[in-house]
């Protein structure tokens, strides 16, 4: 028989809280792309390389992050390095498993991106006598960049998804960990995940539509 | 002047260019013909160095293209190619696919390029399309957009690569016009091309290619009028 009462008082109440927890998770999936975006570039120039160790390091990056739970590499980040003698604290652990997970997805976006485009494009640059450094900043990124932007997007919103799963090793400041909490205090298991529930939502929303007001400004063409 | 001494070129074990000599003058139209993987194309990306030699030499205004001290971006400012493709920039309009590289390669003020780009551009006939992007114009317009960017440079020698193979045929003669323009101007141009019509119009020479070999070079009256050879004789032949 159904006889849970709803109680949303209680929920509303924590609203400050659960907002509070909200930007924490904001703040790690912006950080978590950031780094991503850094070492994906690093990893597409490894790829690029033509070195054979430096491929095998970007390849073998690239498949664990695409081919392996982002729970594990959470895990791997707080309990495996932690075997090794290496703690670190639930948040770092956190922004270092996520990470990981971006670079790997977003390695391959760029390298993508960079294979969509033509190489007469920067023969027709080189040609007009631009060195190779500038006709790739001038000619290849600005349409590299278009064609990476929404696939980088979307990573930006399964970075802030992502977020949650810091609870299983012991974050509780971000959104999911406040929710937990709460959770485990009240026993309204139903009214906070369903507002935290509709918090993630809106983030993702509002980053999705600003993405796509910013690609609509920047890409015209 | 450009000077091209026995120059060899293999892609893998195909040899494409088996010994080539030849000397283009200041003020010289030249156009080349001959079957496709003749060689003909090859030899106009080894001209402004975008390919390497395997031996041989070639000298523009006496600076040796393919010698290690020589700084092609330097060179290349002066020898200007536009391909088959097009290749406009997409991601730029019109306007600034000319203006580019005079400003960042040349160092030239946002003000002058613009000036220089609006002049080229409406000297091929495309003053009016400065502000759209390359996706909304024709073919014939892109060609003689990428024609506008190279001349931007102000070269002092043009390659053009079959410039025209890739259009339809209704946009070919816009094309051509502009390539004529240009001749009857006196840049020295290399033309590699399938329009005999045009070759025999406006060159001071043709040069036949085949396999690899320029098999005859002469003026157009004589090249097409007393061909010597029997591979000319067949390739002639086949195309009227």
């Amino acid at each position: 028989m159904f006889n849970y009462t709803f109680r949303w008082n209680q929920a509303f109440n924590a609203l400050p809280r659960l907002l509070e927890g909200a930007l924490v998770t904001l703040e790690i999936a912006l950080l978590s792309m950031l780094i991503g975006i850094v070492i994906a570039i690093l990893l597409t120039g490894f790829r690029l390389s033509g070195n054979a160790l430096l491929s095998a390091i970007a390849r073998t990056w690239v498949e664990v992050a695409r081919n392996t739970p982002a729970l594990f590499q959470i895990y791997m980040a707080h309990f495996g390095l932690g075997a090794f003698g290496i703690h670190l604290s639930p948040y770092t652990s956190l922004l270092a498993g996520i990470a990981f997970n971006n670079a790997g997805y977003l390695a391959e976006n760029f390298r993508g991106a960079l294979k969509a485009i033509p190489d007469t494009q920067t023969r027709s640059a080189r040609s007009l006598g631009m060195p190779a450094i500038q006709a790739f900043r001038l000619i290849v990124m600005p349409q590299m960049l278009r064609i990476a932007f929404l696939p980088a997007t979307n990573q930006m919103v399964w970075a802030i998804l992502m977020t949650s799963l810091g609870v299983t090793v012991g974050m509780n400041t971000d959104l999911a960990g406040i929710t937990q909490e709460l959770n485990a205090r009240s026993f309204r298991t139903f009214e906070f995940f369903a507002m935290a529930a509709v918090i993630y939502y809106l983030i993702a929303k509002a980053v999705t539509l600003a993405a796509r007001a910013l690609a609509w400004r920047m890409f015209r063409y | 002047m450009i000077e091209i001494h026995d120059v060899r070129k293999s892609f893998g074990p195909l040899e494409v260019l088996k010994g080539i000599d030849l000397t283009v003058n200041k003020g010289e139209v030249l156009t080349v013909i001959g079957g496709s993987g003749s060689g003909k194309s090859t030899l106009l990306t080894c001209i402004n160095g975008l390919e390497p030699i395997d031996s041989g030499r070639i000298l523009i205004d006496g600076t040796e293209v393919h010698a290690k001290s020589t700084d092609l971006n330097k060179l290349r400012r002066k020898v200007g190619i536009v391909f088959q493709q097009w290749n406009a920039f997409p991601h730029l309009t019109v306007l600034e696919n000319v203006m580019l590289a005079p400003r960042k390669v040349l160092g030239i003020p946002k003000a002058d390029a613009r000036a220089i780009a609006v002049k080229q551009l409406s000297h091929v006939g495309l003053g009016e399309k400065l502000d759209v992007y390359p996706s909304r114009l024709s073919g014939g317009q892109q060609q003689r957009m990428a024609i506008a960017r190279a001349l931007a440079m102000s070269p002092d020698y043009m390659l053009f690569d079959e410039v025209t193979s890739a259009l339809d045929p209704q946009l070919v003669g816009e094309v051509l016009d502009t390539l004529r323009m240009l001749a009857r101007e006196g840049m020295t141009m290399i033309c590699v091309t399938h329009e005999m019509k045009f070759a025999r119009e406006v060159s001071d020479r043709v040069a036949f290619f085949h396999q690899g070999v320029m098999m005859e070079i002469a003026p157009p009256a004589e090249f097409f009028g007393n061909p010597q050879t029997p591979e000319l004789q067949k390739f002639l032949s086949a195309t009227h």
